[in-house]
């Protein structure tokens, strides 16, 4: 029974990490860049739902606000500052989502202090628990787990048979190829911004209803995590991405449940740098790390 | 006049591919570009499907000047390409390769589709089959089969005989030369200068970013300069 509460727990975790390690992965597919900005982009999801519910919004409209506000704050910061950056070289790049990565914390910060808040899970998600047999399980942790994964379900069926994920795929495969056939790619790739940062957004309430406190720097560490996540399974990705995710969020999920929890963030870095030393392609990963 | 390049200069950082190129290519003909590497063919067919912006000239399309558009609009306005290398989509299966040739098509291709198939049976075979997994020669068919399904009325070929058997290469240039009866205007960038020059009805020859020499392709296979330089002769 405790196998598997954990194991179920390690789902829920590992289902959000795979949300987020997919916006890094699609990203990282299309334009070659580690968006460093994708862990903040979900802050400020936070905080919108934060605020809004605060505000008397209800809930369920805040979580669509959520998901749009990632939606626009990422397709803007895509369009200002990543596409003027478009040809340059890659290193840049990399320096630049860093800086916006920064920015949005320390604009964070600065709007509504670093204090850490309570956030209104328990309007969002019920605080229930439901017994099934002998196991309990939170209405949080059923929700968490059945919208990440009809998620992933819908992103790969947009993604193998639409249109429009025809075309990303072709983009992320060869982006001057993909111009001759006529495909927009500064359309297709903030279609692609958008998609990876509504999945940041759902990923946003439902970390946030696991762990229900707010402050500028909460992402930073969701996104290191989804970041080692996508590595893992091999970036750009996005099968790769599903099962980095939910690996990286049973490895946790094992060295809390052996007592250890004051190491998880620790493994999550150890396993970063094995995989980088042992398999840098990551698991699923294409084995060309690099476009050229 | 179908296509009407006038000093054309396209720069890479410093380096200058193109020398105040001009050209034209006449509605229906095969119009050929032959020279040695590096001589400026696959910049040029870059530029033409603005890949490449260039630094100073004008391209005319149709009566229109498009130097400045994008990419997209001049394949929504009739050009497509199958570049050098091929560079089918390795990923994608043969038949969602297709697809993204008809990407700007909002009609049913189905139609063209089976067209491209009768010109390369073996395509049909393959359909479901990812692009990354066809031999060499099956690429170059899908490149040319992908290009045909926008239904361009200019088609540019960079080296659609690079890396084929002899076979192949008849078999390629034979579809050339069908395409060519049912009405589409080819622009040919070719290595094997003696089949491009049999082939074309009008050709030039580039040297280092420059047009050197053009005329019909039987003056230009006649000539002493090209026969030593690209025939053999
Ligand atoms: N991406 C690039 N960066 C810098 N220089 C380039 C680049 N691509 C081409 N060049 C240079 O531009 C010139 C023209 O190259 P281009 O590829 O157009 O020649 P080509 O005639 O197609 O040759 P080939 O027959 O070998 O395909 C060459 O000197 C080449 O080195
Ligand atoms: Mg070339």
């Amino acid at each position: 029974m405790l196998f598997l509460s954990q194991c179920i727990n390690g789902l829920q975790l590992g289902s959000i990490y795979a949300l987020v390690a997919l916006g890094y992965s699609m990203v990282y597919g299309i334009i070659r860049l580690l968006n460093f900005a994708h862990g903040d982009v979900i802050m400020i999801g936070a905080y919108i739902a934060l605020l809004t519910i605060g505000a008397g919004v209800n809930p369920a409209l805040a979580v669509v606000l959520t998901i749009f506000g990632c939606v626009f704050i990422s397709v803007l910061i895509e369009r200002v500052a990543y596409r003027p950056l478009r040809s340059a070289p890659r290193i840049s790049l990399l320096i630049t989502a860093i800086g916006v990565s920064l920015l949005l914390q320390n604009v964070t910060q600065l709007l509504f202090t670093a204090n850490t808040r309570p956030y209104p899970g328990s309007a969002i998600i019920p605080s229930k628990a439901l017994k099934l047999g002998g196991l309990s399980l939170s209405l949080t942790t059923i929700v968490t787990i059945l919208v990440s994964v009809g998620s992933m379900i819908a992103l790969h069926l947009l993604i193998q048979k639409t249109r429009m994920g025809k075309a990303m795929r072709a983009v992320s495969e060869d982006t001057g190829a993909a111009q001759l056939m006529g495909i927009d790619i500064n359309r297709v790739i903030s279609v692609t911004f958008a998609i990876g940062s509504a999945l940041a957004g759902i990923g946003s309430v439902l970390f946030c209803c696991r762990y229900p406190v707010v402050n500028p720097n909460i992402g930073s560490m969701l996104g290191l995590k989804a970041f080692v996540a996508a590595v893992l399974g091999g970036i750009g990705s996005i099968p790769g991405a599903v099962v980095g995710g939910f690996a990286i969020g049973f490895a946790e999920v094992l060295v809390t449940a052996l007592g250890f929890s004051a190491w998880t963030d620790a493994v999550v870095f150890a396993i970063l740098i094995l995989v980088l030393l042992f398999k840098p392609a990551g698991l699923l990963g294409r084995g060309v790390a690099e476009k050229v | 006049m179908m296509l009407e390049v006038t000093d054309l200069n396209v720069y890479y950082g410093n380096i200058r591919a193109l020398k105040d190129v001009s050209f034209s290519v006449e509605e229906g003909e095969i119009m050929t570009l032959i020279g040695a590497n590096g001589a400026g063919k696959t910049t040029t067919l870059l530029t033409l499907s603005g890949l490449k912006k260039p630094q100073s000239g004008t391209i005319r399309f149709l009566g229109k000047d498009i130097t400045k558009t994008t990419p997209q609009s001049r394949v929504a306005m009739g050009i497509s390409q199958s570049p050098e290398g091929r560079r089918v989509f390795p990923g994608l299966t043969v038949l969602e390769n297709l697809e993204m040739g008809a990407y700007l098509r909002r009609d049913d291709f189905s139609g063209d589709m089976e067209k491209v198939f009768t010109y390369f049976p073996r395509l049909k075979e393959r359909k479901k089959q990812t692009a990354g997994t066809l031999s060499g020669g099956e690429q170059q068919m899908l490149a040319m089969g992908r290009a045909l399904m926008s239904r361009p009325k200019l088609m540019l070929l960079d080296e659609p005989s690079m890396g084929l058997s002899p076979l192949l290469v008849s078999e390629i240039f034979a579809i050339i030369q069908r395409l060519h009866e049912a009405g589409t205007t080819i622009l040919l960038v070719e290595q094997n200068a003696a089949l491009a020059l049999k082939l074309a009805h009008r050709a030039a020859v580039m040297e280092t970013g420059r047009i050197v020499l053009s005329g019909t392709g039987e003056e230009l296979s006649r000539s002493p300069e090209v026969q030593k330089a690209y025939l053999g002769g």
